[in-house]
């Protein structure tokens, strides 16, 4: 069982480093939902592994502390998916902000002396871009 | 209840508050700008004379304002001779500063900021000389450093000025960082960080194997101030500062720091073989270099500065030599050198005004047109010199009688020698000073038309060379003075009195040596002024700017190689670090033995472990398909959650499940604007290194969760276990920790979920205000979309379900305190059953009904939580310490309230806010994006026969 568990944690891991090392936002995304996963087994693995002890108390007093599983990393974990969706979800908003004003997703910085021959190569044939594509010509809506 | 204590942490405030003053009252004028910067000094001198019969009399004054304790910090403040000499002189030379710098500085120059900077420093330099906590002394010292670079940089036009206080600051401030690191080891070292312990553990400190590193960097600290050789470079360069600012902070305050900590901690460090060799061999250079430059510097100025950084040597090497004698001269010598130093500053000052130079081979004959300056200035230069019946002679004959006397590794005669040498270059410099400025005739090519000033410029330093013959005839006057602050240097008891005619002894040789010599070199001048110019010399200022250039070039290529502007590259960087420390970790810690047994593994597990490995290697290969890499994501999120269920933890699968779903949402939300694919960019060799990397992180890894898992260790878990019925009142322990125990975490864990939403929903308003919003409404979706974008079954199926996930959010956080759920797990079941209407229904329908901001429940959310922990000190007890009771109303079994499950609500109002917001805000890119808006129950109104029309119309 802790086998599979490490095992679990390791292939999360590797798969979550793998994406981030990416070059487009969606991939790293991904990635680090991977690595949000993978941390947060790794915490609640701390509490080490126990089948049908949930701890949810049974009585007034507790007499046989083995009956039950390690709470706390439970709850640090708890409160943990819930922020890493916060941060999943503000890093979603900033790569879709960044694609929104530059028109491609890339992460990195391009050296100074390529950027406008990749921005401008960028737009003709990078099949990444072609989900929208923009005309500058004002086309009014209508109210 | 008075007590004089308590005017010592006054005394130290006050120049600070009255920096506030000039910065206010310059629009009244400068007289009176002036007039209120003295103000604050008057007071604080005033003060301190109420002190200072106390203190000849030998009581020490302390005051001391705790702070952290713990850690030897407090606001320590304490009174003794050496203290009030300094604090006496610094308030008095910064009146007599304050006065001169109203007449020096012209109408152009912003003087509201000259007095505000001139209070801040003299405020910093009170705290170094009144501190009696180390620590605060520190601060005391950095301060010096940073209020003097605004001094010395006042006149921003000037490059001089700014490269001058650039090098300053880095100067000084380097050896303040040096002198941290060795006041924190002194400080280790007595166990204490409050001066008077650790002066009074003198022997502990030298015994200790520490005391070589500690002395050294506190060395460094005091050097560098004090521009002793090697960093005395930064003195001159500072000379590009008005003058009032030499005068005070160049020959009366700043520079004399170093001297006076080297003062302040004789007890404790002086008198070792160290000790000596270190402080009064680079005091003895720097004494003889000093004068020895000073001589062939035509800028008055110059001159002047190396002439300190001579008697600051001087100053040094006497408090090196280690004995009482020594710092009496040392002691005596302050003094002096403070009044006829500052006086001769104040007068280069009134030269370089009336004349418009400094250059001493464009002056000459000033004594007819300023009679004035040219007595005062003659006197000062006279005792600078160090002739007869001027105080200055009277500290350099100790001086050179106790030089006479220190063997120097075995040599009887070296240290007396080179300090006859420093004499002689001495007298050179200053009879220069005297014969080439106002002596000769008269020229006509001076720059301006020089006469006396005014009374008010020259009366400064009228005023100190009173004391330069009062204490120069009758050095008796001086005496308690000198006694006062050399005891508390040395600790001891001394008894000795100043007079000028010791007989006919070595060091009246020596001075009349050096005054002979001194004379001839000046008539040479002119030709060793040339074999000066001719000969190489090591130029400061082009080495400290190499050396600074060199620098910055390494950071840059340190900067340009790691932070090139590809984040990949710095997250390589950061998971390879991270990899090899812990390597380094394991390698470097015995890990003990595996103390538990692996628990079988059922055939069901194991499937679902395929299930789950499979899906992350399906996300890793086909990740460029973003849709469907996002589809299997979800698989490893479902099959995480069973993990959990199988794991016994039922609140972490409830949470993970409902998550997952929101995630999923979130996501697909996303995509919807971003590209589908995610083109190939990196070659085969990137990806290859990446997934090594990859791979090399993901065993480290796991290699430590299964190290982990397979060890015992002591937990504070059964704690919870044990009080969560009795203390928090619930049977779930893992929701009497969020609510209860780490209440505390939680409420700040909600607020960070709540602010991570309100920043989604501002960076979403600037965009959709932007460029991008323009763009985005401009966006052609070149996509094939469903024609039935709001399907019957669909929207009929949700509006039905909506109650019943209501009830059951409602039940999950209802019984969250004792069965497995609880405020998140029912926020976030509350969001996804509105966000199946917003899917079912559309963003403008959904919207129009909703009645309540989502700004607002995270506010009501976070507000309640609070509440509910405040209402605790109600009860007396600490912040969200929660209370519980059982109530009994009659048609209902008897059930229990406890105040957590108000602390619950807030949680619960807290995530149902930010979750919404977070989508809320994504999705109405989607309006500005020209999606097509139904305001309608339902698109297609099933009760009128009439086809809606085919094709949906545009706009609300």
């Amino acid at each position: 069982m802790e086998i599979l568990v490490a095992s679990a944690i390791g292939a999360l891991t590797a798969g979550g480093v793998y994406l981030i090392l990416r070059l487009r936002a969606f991939a790293v995304i991904l990635g680090l939902a991977l690595l949000s996963y993978a941390v947060n087994i790794f915490l609640f693995s701390t509490g080490r592994l126990a089948v049908n002890k949930p701890p949810v108390l049974d009585g007034y007093t507790v007499t046989d502390f083995a009956a039950y599983t390690d709470p706390l990393p439970q709850a640090l974990v708890l409160t943990a998916i819930v922020i890493s969706f916060g941060m999943t979800a503000v890093l979603v908003m900033f790569a879709l902000g960044a694609y929104l004003e530059a028109g491609d997703d890339r992460i990195d910085m391009d050296a100074p002396d390529q950027r406008g021959h990749t921005a401008a190569a960028a737009d003709a044939q990078d099949p990444g871009t072609d989900g929208l594509k923009f005309s500058f010509e004002s086309k009014e809506r209508d109210a | 209840m008075f007590s004089e204590n308590s005017l010592l942490p006054i005394i130290a405030m006050l120049p600070f508050l009255g920096a506030l003053v000039p910065g206010l009252m310059i629009r009244a004028g400068r007289n009176a700008c002036a007039s209120f910067t003295a103000i604050p000094t008057v007071l604080a001198l005033v003060m301190l004379a109420t002190l200072a019969p106390g203190v000849m009399e030998g009581t020490v004054y302390r005051a001391e304002i705790q702070w952290l304790p713990q850690l030897g910090l407090s606001a320590a403040f304490f009174l003794d001779g050496l203290g009030l000499l300094f604090a006496g002189m610094i308030l008095g030379v910064g009146l007599l500063i304050t006065l001169y710098a109203r007449f020096y500085l012209s109408g152009k120059d912003p003087m509201g900021q000259f007095y505000t900077y001139l209070l801040l420093f003299q405020g910093a330099m009170l705290g170094i000389v009144l501190s009696d906590n180390i620590l605060l002394l520190l601060i005391f010292w950095e301060l010096t450093s940073l209020s003097s670079f605004l001094l010395i940089g006042y006149w921003k036009h000037l490059p001089e000025g700014r490269q001058g206080a650039r090098m300053a600051l880095t100067v000084t401030g380097a050896g303040g960082l040096a002198m941290i690191g060795g006041m924190l080891i002194l400080g280790q070292i007595v166990g204490s960080y409050n001066l008077t312990d650790i002066l009074a553990a003198g022997d502990q400190i030298k015994s200790s194997e520490w005391y070589a590193p500690a002395l050294i960097l506190i060395l460094l600290g005091a050097f560098t101030k004090s521009a002793q050789f090697p960093f005395h470079f930064w003195l001159p360069h500072a000379m590009a500062a008005p003058t009032p600012v030499s005068a005070y902070l160049h020959s009366a305050t700043m520079v004399k720091a170093g001297v006076f900590l080297m003062a302040r901690m004789w007890p404790a460090l002086a008198g070792t073989d160290l000790w000596f060799y270190i402080v009064a061999s680079v005091g003895l250079i720097t004494m003889v270099m000093g004068a020895v430059i000073a001589l062939f510097k035509d800028d008055l100025k110059a001159l002047l500065a190396f002439s300190t950084v001579s008697h600051l040597g001087l100053l040094t090497m006497l408090l090196g030599f280690g004995t009482p004698e020594a710092a009496i001269a040392a002691v005596f010598h302050i003094i002096n050198h403070l009044t006829f130093k500052a006086a001769l500053f104040m007068t280069a000052g009134i030269v370089d005004h009336e004349t418009g130079t400094r250059d001493i081979k464009r002056l000459g004959g000033l004594a007819k047109l300023m009679p004035i300056t040219a007595v005062i200035g003659t006197v000062a230069a006279l005792s600078m010199a160090g002739f007869p019946l001027f105080n200055g002679f009277l500290s350099k004959e100790a001086m050179l009688h106790e030089a006479a006397h220190t063997t120097w590794y075995e040599n009887p005669w070296i240290v007396g020698a080179l300090a006859t040498l420093g004499a002689l270059f001495s007298v050179a410099y200053s009879l220069r000073f005297i014969v080439h400025v106002f002596a000769g005739p008269v020229r006509d090519d001076y720059p301006a038309k020089p006469h006396d000033p005014a009374f008010g410029m020259w009366a400064a330093p009228a005023f100190l060379c009173v004391f330069v013959i009062a204490i120069g005839v009758a050095p008796f006057l001086a005496t308690p003075v000198v006694k006062m602050a050399a005891e508390a240097v040395t600790g001891q008891d001394l008894s000795f009195y100043l007079k000028i005619w010791h007989g006919v002894n070595t060091a009246l040789l020596m001075s009349i040596a050096a005054i002979i010599g001194g004379v001839i070199l000046l008539v040479l001048h002119r030709h060793l002024d040339r074999v000066w110019i001719a000969m190489p010399r090591p130029e400061a200022k082009a080495i400290f700017d190499r050396l600074i250039a060199a620098t910055v070039d390494i950071m840059r290529a340190m900067t340009t190689a790691l932070h090139h502007g590809a984040i990949s590259r710095y997250l390589a960087i950061f998971v390879l670090v991270t990899v090899a420390l812990g390597v380094i970790a394991f390698a470097g810690g015995a890990m003990g033995p595996a103390t538990r047994d692996l628990t079988p593994i059922p055939p069901v597990v194991f499937i679902g472990w395929v299930l789950l490995m499979a899906a992350v290697a399906m996300v890793v290969i086909h990740h460029r398909v973003r849709f469907r890499a996002l589809v299997v994501i979800g698989v490893i999120g479902l099959m995480i959650s069973v993990g959990f269920v199988y794991l016994s933890a039922p609140d972490l699968a409830l949470t993970q499940i409902s998550v997952e779903t929101v995630t999923i949402l979130l996501l697909l939300l996303a995509l919807h604007f971003l590209p589908k694919q995610t083109p190939v960019e990196s070659g085969a060799g990137r990806r290859a290194s990446d997934a090594a990397l990859a791979v090399i992180a993901g065993v480290a890894v796991a290699a430590l969760a299964f190290g982990f898992m397979m060890r015992d260790f002591s937990t504070i878990s059964n704690f919870h276990l044990a009080n969560s019925k009795s203390g928090g009142g619930g049977t779930n322990v893992v929701n009497v920790i969020l609510v209860d125990f780490r209440g505390y975490d939680t409420y700040g864990e909600i607020i960070v979920l709540g602010i991570a939403g309100l920043c989604i929903y501002a960076l979403m308003e600037a965009l959709l205000n932007g460029p991008a919003g323009r763009k985005l409404r401009n966006a052609d979706f070149g996509l094939d979309r469903s024609r039935d974008r709001h399907p019957l079954m669909m929207v009929v199926a949700t509006r039905v379900m909506l109650p019943i996930a209501l009830m059951v959010g409602v039940y999950i956080f209802l019984r969250g305190h004792n069965q497995p759920g609880g405020g998140f797990v029912a926020g976030l079941i509350f969001s996804i059953a509105l966000l199946m209407q917003y899917m079912a229904s559309g963003f403008a329908w959904t919207t129009r009904r909703q009645k309540f901001e989502y700004h607002a429940l995270i506010g009501f959310g976070v507000v309640i939580a609070g509440l509910t922990g405040v209402g605790s000190w109600l009860a007396g007890r600490p912040f969200l310490t929660s209370n519980f009771g059982y109530f009994e109303i009659p048609p209902i079994e008897k059930f229990e309230l406890a105040t957590a499950l108000l602390f619950d609500l807030g949680v619960f109002l807290c995530v149902l806010g930010a979750v919404m917001l977070m989508l809320y805000s994504l999705s109405r890119l989607a309006r500005h994006a020209g999606e097509t808006v139904n305001n309608e129950p339902m698109e297609y109104d099933p009760s009128s026969a009439v086809r809606a029309p085919s094709a949906p119309g545009k706009g609300a």
